[in-house]
């Protein structure tokens, strides 16, 4: 396993491409964070939002790239047949998989912290300024704050899985145009399918079963008991997702032809 | 020796280009992935269209009560004609005058404590009191009317869409404001004063078909107090709370052939419980000239009810994957050498490429429509079918909502095709085109984020464009929940397409620029 490790952490380290994603991914993450932190203002006690979702909203556009890193890592290797160099080298294919999952989770762990705190100080520094004042009842954003924490450290979990739903899905069809086009199906189609319907059942099985819509309860500090999930079982259906995605594609990956 | 003549002349041109399109639709048509992408394109927007309708239930008090009729107004809209009237029938030309002394109103606010109605006195910014000349007491027919207003001054309003402002600012016993509306065959002009001395011209209606007798008298409404909350799970809820007004009217003078005796008096457009009592009854006191005159309601355009382009919720997935397929009609020319042969046999680069980006944007219109012109219909019906109430609007708009979608189909397609021809590789440009398509308009309707920073994703990034499906526009003279969560886009429909398709232009411009630079 330990050659393995070695290998993708080569391949990955060596590609221009991923220390551009990952950067974009917290440029983009602090961004629209920052953006969302600026159009928000408490004029007076006693409004409504959830300030940590707000200061976190980033996440839900820098998800996006995330996915597109995780799902290049193995497209790129069957763009250019790179994958069948990679498994004569290394022919146990399970630990090749495993390697892949284990270097791409801990490269999105670690850019997804940088990219959580970058947001959440940014919103820390915005939100006082647009009323968010502790007169307004709204004391200033803090990971001392149990909930913040949750939401926060919560929120780079999420980032981690949604990589690994988007490697399961490329090795699955192994294309990345495809895979893309899948990955933010699963993403951003699935998480609007219950604003879709007025049904109110259907709307909170609707919400329970996609990947975003639950795995971002994690964020949610207040108003918890309006969500249909708590915040650590919504982490837990993402989680799902991902370990489904990861088996299915490691199946397949062991089964066919490269 | 002869030279040869390599200047090639306009026929052989058009015959060149006319083969380059044959070659690039071969092209398309012969990938099984292509057509299959696309046909899918237009069925998940047609399927999860119908899942959309059928999930979207609504009746009125019992379940499968049908719900009263909704007015429509002389433009064909749907309109609420609700409002306090007191009025005589006036036979041809004439006028009404009369001075406004105060104007007052009661608002509901939420519940304090639940369960306790908590009534505040106060004005609802478009309360409105004043003299009115309307075809009849049917509700919905033709009128124009002068008014004072809670909070935007004089107005002149007629058939429900049309409003001209006056003289800001409210009345009060010291300050009255005295209203005059004079008919003259199909033209009514209303004229204010502040000592019924000078008066100034506040408009001028036309009001086609006005019949020889109409109804003149003065009228109070007020729309209900509107409070929007950010909903937990994203998007926001509207709720309308009972707000009523009440304007003091004196010297009441009438000039014309108008009825005598006693003013009639009607609850225009009133509901009614289950026991035959009016909810909120308006009503008049009457003493010597004066007329103490309180109404609940609205003489505006309707806003409640679904749209049409609820019906087309399912095109966000369709488009996901008109951005993928065509993405991959160039990206895939390069992964495969294609595009060497390609330019080959086209050698005027910026040709080839438009040859291609009109095919894809020919495909994509054809199977947009497909599935725009079966929804519409389609969701239409299921939606009426389970007790929806949908908002009528012209057959032009109709067409304008489906073909425009379309049309927005074709336009994102060519986007996205010519982001593939900048990048040359699908999951840049993929993920491109969808961060500023779909994300943007996900973000705007879906999410937490304030209205302010929705509307402006929605007026500068490309997903401006889908403005192009509302259907009802988004009255000032109307206090409403105008977000982009509630269907309401900051822009005008063709001015939102016109943003999208600047975009396009801009990006296949960039393409055919770097295509020309670049060894292929």
């Amino acid at each position: 396993m330990k050659r393995e490790l070695h290998a993708e952490w080569t391949k990955l380290r060596t590609v221009t491409s991923t220390a551009w994603l990952l950067a974009a991914g917290v440029a983009l993450t602090v961004a629209v964070s920052a953006a969302a932190a600026a159009t928000v203002s408490c004029p007076s006690a006693g409004c409504t939002y959830d300030v940590p979702k707000v200061g976190l909203i980033g996440v839900q556009a820098g998800q996006a790239i995330v996915a597109i890193l995780a799902v290049l890592t193995v497209t790129g290797e069957y763009a250019t047949g790179m994958i069948r160099t990679t498994l004569a080298a290394l022919p146990r294919r399970p630990a090749v998989l495993a390697a892949k999952a284990t270097i791409l989770a801990g490269l999105t762990l670690a850019a997804g912290t940088v990219a959580v705190l970058g947001s959440l100080l940014v919103a820390r520094l915005i939100l006082p300024g647009n009323g968010f004042t502790p007169a307004h009842g709204q004391p200033p954003l803090s990971l001392a704050d149990g909930p913040t924490l949750r939401a926060a450290a919560g929120s780079v979990l999420y980032l981690a899985l949604i990589a690994l739903l988007g490697l399961g899905v490329a090795t699955i069809v192994r294309d990345s145009a495809t895979a893309i086009g899948v990955v933010f199906g699963l993403l951003y189609i699935l998480g609007i399918l219950p604003f879709m319907i007025s049904d109110p059942d259907w709307q909170r099985f609707l919400w329970q079963i996609s990947p975003t819509n639950a795995g971002l309860a994690i964020q949610a500090t207040t108003h918890l008991s309006g969500y249909p999930l708590s915040p650590w079982a919504g982490l837990g259906v993402l989680a799902g997702w991902s370990a489904a995605a990861l088996l299915t594609g490691g199946l397949l990956f062991r089964l066919r032809d490269a | 020796m002869t030279t040869v003549s390599h200047r090639s002349t306009p026929k052989t041109r058009r015959q060149g280009f006319a083969r380059l399109l044959h070659a690039e639709w071969t092209k398309f048509r012969t990938v099984r992935g292509w057509v299959i992408g696309m046909a899918s394109a237009a069925l998940v927007t047609v399927l999860l269209g119908v899942f959309s309708a059928s999930g979207s239930q609504s009746s009125c008090g019992a379940p499968g009560e049908a719900c009263p009729a909704v007015p429509v107004g002389p433009g064909g809209e749907a309109v609420d004609d609700k409002f306090y009237f007191v009025h005589r029938s006036l036979e041809g030309n004439g006028a009404i005058t009369v001075r406004v002394t105060s104007m007052t109103g009661q608002i509901r606010k939420p519940d304090a404590t639940s369960g306790v109605r908590n009534v505040v006195p106060g004005l609802e910014p478009w309360a409105k009191a004043g003299v009115i000349i309307k075809a009849g007491t049917r509700l919905g027919s033709t009128y124009a009317a002068l008014m004072v207003t809670g909070r935007h001054g004089v107005r002149m309003q007629h058939d429900f869409t049309h409003d001209t402002a006056g003289r800001p600012g409210g009345v009060s016993r010291t300050s009255p404001r005295w209203l005059r509306l004079i008919r003259s065959g199909d033209t009514l002009t209303g004229y204010e004063s502040a000592d019924g001395g000078q008066w100034a011209k506040v408009g001028t209606a036309h009001l086609a078909g006005l019949p020889a007798t109409v109804q003149v008298g003065l009228f109070a409404a007020s729309p209900g107090d509107l409070t929007v909350q950010q909903a937990d799970l994203g998007g926001s809820i509207a709720a309308i709370r009972f707000a009523q007004a009440t304007a003091v009217f004196d010297r009441v003078s009438l000039q014309g052939k108008a009825a005598g005796g006693a003013w009639s008096r009607d609850d225009m457009g009133a509901t009614r419980e289950p026991d035959g009592e009016i909810h909120h009854p308006g009503g008049v006191v009457q003493s010597g000239g004066t007329f103490t005159v309180t109404g609940v309601g609205d003489i505006a355009p309707r806003a409640e009810g679904q749209t049409i382009e609820k019906t087309l919720s399912g095109v966000v997935a369709g488009l996901l994957v008109v951005i993928v397929v065509a993405v991959v009609f160039i990206t895939a020319e390069y992964r495969r050498g294609l595009m060497r042969t390609t330019l080959l046999a086209g050698p005027r680069r910026g040709r080839t490429l438009t040859a291609k980006a009109i095919v894809i944007a020919a495909v994509t219109f054809i199977a947009g429509l497909a599935a725009t012109g079966v929804m519409v219909p389609l969701g239409t019906h299921i939606l009426r079918s389970n007790g929806n109430y949908i908002l009528p609007v012209s057959s032009l708009t109709e067409l304008r909502v489906a073909a425009g979608m379309a049309a927005l189909f074709a336009v994102f397609a060519v986007f996205a095709f010519a982001l593939g021809a900048v990048f040359r590789r699908s999951a840049a440009a993929i993920t491109v085109a969808l961060v500023v398509i779909i994300l943007p308009r996900i973000i705007a309707t879906t999410s937490v984020l304030p209205t302010g920073a929705s509307q402006w994703l929605l007026r500068l990034t490309p997903a401006a464009g889908f403005a192009i499906q509302q259907s009802i526009p988004a009255y000032p003279q109307v206090l409403g929940d105008h977000t982009p969560q509630a269907g309401y886009y900051p822009l005008a429909p063709w001015a939102g397409l016109a943003v999208s398709c600047g975009y396009a232009a801009l990006a296949l411009g960039l393409a055919v620029f770097l295509l020309r630079r670049r060894d292929a």
